[in-house]
């Protein structure tokens, strides 16, 4: 299976689990997807039949949140069932609605946010230590990185010049209430340079580019790599993309359901079968509720502004 | 028992590939020996309490036994979800080594006051926690957390505490140790405490005695898994048993011996001598402040012959 193959199941996968679920999280499901699809197909060292093989390489997300786009790439790749799937948030389930170490081909549990970079820099360290190969990934998200200990994280990695670290940001600008920057100011690469990183940016919707980002994180000074990836929050729904409503909403029944599913199989890649609505869903017409849903709209983000208004 | 504990962590990762040390930047005077022994496997990690707990559990997770070194309650407190979620509930094999338990640094101020750190420690599912009360109860906890897998809280007080114990060869996770037999002298009072305050407790003990009270004394190293045997065993043999440690009351090892009780019952009234549920504002030596809120030997002394009498 292709990346693009598997970004697209991603995304179905995450809809049906949301949807199932009443879940929340499908914008950020819809963000990672093609980091986590190119990951699975193409970067990662694993074998599903020995998810814990020690030369595999590490992988946190550490946005567990996103946690349906890891279980569908783990379903996707053999370490779980395709039909597992459907329990997620379930009674008696192993799929929790953030990422559980419980489950097969799951490293780290993750789901308070800030907390991956550095088990994924412990373990990066410890390759060092014993002379291994594997690679330690992190995928983390923008909002994410309002947290200190991801700071704490990068400050130590560029240290011990932990070069076999990578992290990934999932950079789609909207956080639980707003946009990044209206939230905390962000200037996400800028700020991974200043802490010593290499970093790249790419387009994280480019598989492409990713791919290519991905595999060469080797540079001469034997720093941890960033991979700052500019994505849209909800990407591949018109009507989800850049609204942070559907950074908690779950298709419903009707409309959302229906024009989400048909929306992606407009965009369904060669070579795919739909698991669940195989020739899509009856045509319906999108009802978005009109206006922004961020709290900004209505609230000043910084008494500064504020002032310069009045005046 | 801080440098009986960093000597004996330096012999366990001679014989341990597997040992490592993170500290949150300190342990001036008292780590050297460590680093300039093992340098390969002494990482300071700067003042990063978060991260360097993180960074213990994902080198666990890769099979290292790493011990994280910080003071008072930067180690625990500062880092709690870490332990919680990183290290406890991967059962990573990370061992937490405070120094500093109780008011250690008592004239730092509140903030250097470890004084709720066992009761946050003991509330975490996997996390052994152990205060051991002199140089040879650490030594031998240090040597028993490094033979269990699994996240352990080590509280140490600071160098220099009168050794209590000649030896404890027969040290155990989980068990408390008799110090004094009073039967002979028909003892009324069965008196519990964990960690260094046992300096003061015994010097209390000796009071009684001194004054007529039998006393049956014992130090319990483990808070968790707490010894309810001893605590049962004591709760059908006297009227009062007091528990005695530099914490606050509510959630330390007091009310550890509270839940034992309450379970195996017994004719045993329980009083807790602690920090009373407040904040110490006073400034001041270990002594001044343990005097303070009433876990000095005089203090402990006098609440004693007061309750029972």
């Amino acid at each position: 299976m292709n990346s693009e193959q598997l970004a697209w199941l991603i995304r179905r996968h995450g809809v049906e689990m949301t949807h199932l679920s009443h879940g929340s999280h499908i914008g950020a499901i819809f963000s990672v997807a093609d980091i986590m699809g190119v990951l699975y197909a193409d970067i990662l060292r694993y074998d599903a039949r020995d998810p814990a093989w020690d030369g595999r390489d590490r992988f946190i997300l550490s946005k567990g949140h996103a946690g349906a786009a890891l279980y569908a790439a783990l379903a996707e790749c053999g370490f779980i069932d395709r039909e597992e799937l459907k329990t997620h948030y379930c009674n008696g389930s192993r799929l929790s609605g953030h990422v559980s170490h419980l489950v097969p081909g799951v490293d780290f549990s993750t789901g308070s946010l800030g907390h991956g970079l550095a088990v994924a820099a412990g373990r990066a360290l410890a390759a060092k230590q014993d002379g291994k190969s594997f690679r330690s990934f992190a995928v983390l998200g923008d909002g994410e990185c309002n947290e200190g200990e991801v700071w704490e994280s990068a400050e130590f990695a560029n240290h011990f010049r932990l070069d076999n670290l990578i992290a990934v940001i999932d950079y789609n600008h909207l956080q639980s209430l707003d946009f990044c920057n209206n939230t905390l100011e962000v200037e996400m690469a800028r700020r991974w340079a200043g802490f010593g990183w290499h970093v790249m940016e790419v387009d994280g919707h480019d598989h492409r580019a990713l791919r290519e980002a991905l595999t060469h994180t080797d540079n001469p000074e034997h720093k941890p790599t960033v991979i700052v990836a500019h994505t849209v929050k909800g990407k591949g729904v018109s009507f989800m993309e850049n609204d942070v409503l559907w950074h908690y909403r779950f298709p419903h029944d009707g409309w959302e359901y229906n024009c989400t599913v048909n929306e992606l199989h407009a965009a369904m890649p060669a070579g795919v079968t739909d698991p669940y609505t195989p020739d899509g869903c009856p045509e319906m017409v999108p009802q978005p509720e009109p206006g922004k849903h961020v709290a900004s709209e209505t609230y000043h983000p910084t008494f500064y502004h504020r002032e310069v208004e009045q005046q | 028992m801080r440098d009986t504990v960093v000597r004996e962590l330096i012999a366990l990762a001679r014989e341990d590939q597997t040992v490592n040390l993170i500290t949150g930047d300190l342990g001036f005077g008292v780590l050297k020996p460590f680093w300039e022994a093992l340098p390969d496997r002494f990482i300071n990690a700067g003042i990063t309490e978060q991260n360097l707990t993180g960074v213990a559990a994902g080198m666990a997770l890769e099979g290292k036994k790493v011990f994280t070194y910080s003071i008072a309650n930067f180690p625990t407190l500062h880092c709690l979800e870490q332990i919680r979620n990183d290290c406890a509930y991967h059962d990573a094999d990370v061992k937490i080594i405070c120094v500093g338990g109780g008011y250690v640094y008592g004239a730092l101020g509140m903030s250097h006051h470890a004084t709720e750190d066992i009761a946050c420690m003991r509330a975490l599912p996997n996390v052994t926690v152990i205060c051991p009360a002199d140089a040879v109860e650490a030594k031998y906890a240090l040597r028993a957390i490094a033979k269990m897998k699994g996240t352990c809280y080590l509280r140490l007080g600071r160098g220099g505490e009168k050794l209590i114990h000649t030896d404890l060869t027969d040290f155990e996770i989980g068990k408390a140790y008799r110090l004094r037999d009073a039967k002979a002298s028909g003892a009324q009072v069965a008196v519990f405490s964990t960690g260094a305050i046992l300096e003061e407790v015994t010097n209390a003990c000796d009071a009684l005695e001194r004054q007529g009270v039998g006393v049956e004394q014992y130090s319990f190293p483990t808070v968790k898994p707490i010894d309810s045997r001893t605590v049962a065993d004591c709760a059908a043999r006297f009227d009062h048993i007091f528990t005695v440690e530099e914490h606050n009351i509510v959630g330390g090892f007091g009310s550890a011996v509270a839940e034992a009780l309450s379970e195996t019952g017994g004719r045993a009234k329980l009083h807790r001598l602690g920090i009373g549920d407040f904040y110490c504002t006073e400034v001041g030596t270990q002594d001044y402040l343990r005097d303070c809120v009433g876990v000095s030997a005089a203090k402990i002394t006098r609440t004693i012959l007061e309750t029972i009498r």
